[in-house]
């Protein structure tokens, strides 16, 4: 870790988790007895590899040499002009190999599954672009991977199941519940818990037990950082505001992070509303639910009044889920970002925008994202900035958004 | 004392471990369940745990998941559940019920309000497979006020070292999780059993069940005897399954799960 390790810093918003891995009162390593040996070694691990140089040395190689970081941030000026109002920059996530920013954080966890001797991956996925990333680097160091997928995202993400059996990867398909991310997680969950001795759970957000939620921002923070560097450089000022969609919200985290102790930057994290806030079919975890304990943490959850955990909803399978990563949960709490929704046609919209007027087609997670952007650039004066965390590429979703659109491919 | 210390106590002076069934609250109704839950202790129950239903049972293998969706569909809350064990209690005022579930309905419904609920309606341990010791002063104050037992689980991968650390805390029994994975899949090996007992022993001096794997009256008797107690769940429930027609109870649904009941309980008291 650099000298200026937040974790070491009084009164920095950056130093959480706390001991006990919480944000707050949220976060925790809410599991059964046969993970917390399997828990408590993966802290022990985590806290090597990130006080050892060569650990970052050697993560440093990959993303540059594999992954393609930096990536850019690109001033997107069309956009800005359709809008008509503050200056866009979007942090393209979306170049790096796999196509998001997923694969920073199994990059991460990859390099400390092999310190620790694991031979087997397992990893649960929403969209796809988790369990492509995942098996991605599993076909780089010859690892076994299985990967837990909802029924229903299976259907919904053929493309990327392909891909993910090219890589070598085992797909299992989920028909628990409503067969999505949730039901993904609890399955990857029972796989873990089954096989202790020689398998890696790599989560692929900032959600989970302690340590994950910590871990998987600290390497998601890159984002952050060449953002900070990067507008720094273009504008010789910082961002006003940082935009980002969030599922479980590892891409928000990502970029929000570095900027935490930056009071003058502005955090907006975006939740799929679904049919809208009010419809009762929405993924917004924050908007909507309250605090609760699923998957090994306390944040933010979608439930009734009983605490049965309720079926997200979006059109955007990668923001699916009923939950949202504790430190989130935290920053809600204490008004240091703010959460709002867009609906599944205000990223159909986004989507269509920014494919026209940038060339760039965004996936529909990050088109929530953008969503925002519509309706706050134009509010603002010229001599403002928006980055927008553009978290993966749109190739995956051109047949659901075909399908809304009425085209048959 | 409460009533599950002086359950253990009875059995010990009768020189036999206990049998404890599970069964999965309101599956697959609420009447259907509370007519097996009355059955239970006739036919061999020592103790008896009762499965809380809830939408994320990440312990647990598809026996008991199953069971849980029927329990839900069937109207499952924790309130119902306490209501349930309230007309129990009604009838039998001796046999011990612990909850078995999830952290988050509790969550929900307020710690210190659930745990004198649970109590005035005559439970009198928990289980909270999602809150291990080290979260567990979620629910240590108030559980201990109104004398329910926080039930400690412990597994094959817990250490030694762990156990002298979190079992001197531990009330009522010790779980044992016989093999390190979900409910209803595979069983432990009497020399696993062997080795694992002791260890527990070392540290605590309260009376040990072991749970997950045991299926057979035979399993059941030599749990019984290698520890102080036999959990079983999945194969009581998959037999229950076995009796539903369109998922509903048919007429040999409670008859065929307590005859099941009756072998295991002839086995333990051999």
């Amino acid at each position: 870790m650099p000298a200026s390790d937040p974790q070491t810093q009084p009164n920095s918003l950056r130093a959480g988790p706390d001991w006990r891995g919480r944000f707050g009162t949220f976060g925790g390593q809410f599991v059964a007895e046969t993970l917390i040996p399997l828990v408590k070694d993966l802290e022990t691990a985590y806290e090597a590899a990130r006080n050892d140089p060569s650990f970052h040395e050697t993560l440093a190689y990959y993303f540059r040499d594999y992954v393609g970081r930096p990536s850019p941030l690109w001033f997107a000026e069309r956009l800005t002009q359709e809008l008509g109002g503050a200056k866009i920059y979007l942090k393209r996530e979306e170049l790096n190999h796999t196509g998001s920013h997923k694969l920073n954080n199994v990059m991460g966890q990859i390099l400390l599954a092999r310190r620790m001797g694991k031979t087997r991956i397992v990893a649960e996925t929403g969209a796809g672009q988790h369990g492509v990333a995942t098996a991605t680097v599993c076909a780089l160091f010859g690892l076994k991977c299985v990967i837990y997928m909802g029924a229903t995202d299976v259907e919904r993400q053929k493309p990327n199941v392909f891909r993910m059996h090219l890589l070598g990867a085992e797909v299992k398909p989920v028909t628990a519940g409503a067969g999505t991310l949730k039901d993904a997680m609890n399955e990857a969950m029972r796989d873990w818990v089954a096989n202790v001795a020689d398998t890696y759970f790599l989560v692929g957000t900032v959600a989970g037990p302690h340590p994950y939620p910590r871990m998987v921002r600290d390497f998601q923070s890159i984002i952050g950082e060449e953002t900070r560097e990067q507008i720094l450089e273009a504008e010789g000022r910082l961002p006003d505001y940082i935009v980002a969609a969030i599922g479980g919200g590892s891409n928000a985290m990502g970029i929000f992070h570095p900027f935490l102790d930056e009071p003058s930057v502005k955090l907006i994290g975006v939740e799929a509303a679904g049919l809208g806030l009010e419809s009762g079919k929405t993924a917004a975890s924050i908007s909507r639910g309250r605090s609760g304990v699923l998957h090994g943490n306390r944040t933010y959850l979608l439930q009734d009044g009983n605490g049965q955990i309720e079926e997200a909803h979006s059109i955007s399978a990668g923001l699916d889920y009923p939950g949202i990563g504790p430190e989130h949960s935290w920053l809600h709490e204490i008004g240091r970002a703010t959460y709002v929704g867009a609906t599944d046609q205000e990223a159909l919209d986004a989507f269509q925008l920014l494919t026209r007027t940038e060339g760039i087609i965004p996936a529909l997670e990050c088109a929530h994202g953008l969503a925002h952007v519509m309706t706050l650039a134009p509010k603002l004066p010229q001599d403002r900035i928006i980055v927008l965390n553009l978290s993966g590429r749109g190739d995956k979703d051109i047949f659901t958004v075909a399908q809304h659109l009425g085209v048959t491919l | 004392m409460s009533r599950i210390a002086a359950r253990f106590a009875a059995l010990k002076s009768e020189g036999r471990g206990a049998l404890i069934p599970y069964l999965q609250a309101f599956d697959p109704d609420a009447e259907t369940s509370l007519a097996l839950l009355r059955g239970m202790p006739a036919a061999g129950a020592d103790l008896i745990e009762i499965g809380v239903p809830f939408s994320d049972p990440a312990a647990d293998g598809p026996t008991i998941q199953a069971a849980a969706l029927r329990g839900l569909a069937a109207g499952a809350t924790l309130r119902k559940v306490l209501e349930m064990v309230r007309r129990f209690r009604e009838e039998d005022r001796d046999t011990p019920v612990i909850l078995m579930g999830y952290l988050n309905p509790i969550d929900s419904y307020g710690p210190r309000r659930f745990c004198a609920d649970a109590a005035a309606a005559g439970v009198d341990g928990l289980i909270v497979v999602d809150m291990p010791p080290e979260e567990s002063d979620l629910l240590a104050a108030d559980a201990a006020a109104n004398g329910l037992d926080v039930i400690r689980l412990v597994a094959p991968n817990t250490s030694d070292a762990r156990l002298r650390e979190i079992l001197p805390e531990a009330r009522g029994f010790i779980y044992y999780v016989a093999i390190t994975g979900i409910t209803g899949t595979r069983s432990a090996s009497a020399d696993e059993l062997a080795a694992a007992i002791p260890r527990i022993r070392a540290a605590s001096d309260l009376p040990v069940a072991i749970g997950f794997g045991i299926r057979t009256p035979e399993q059941a008797a030599h749990a019984s005897r290698t520890a102080d107690a036999a959990v079983v769940a999945s194969a009581l429930i998959h037999t229950l399954a076995g009796t539903l027609d369109n998922g509903r109870a048919t007429k040999d649904t409670v008859p065929a799960v307590l005859h099941q009941l009756r072998d295991l309980a002839t086995a333990v008291r051999k």
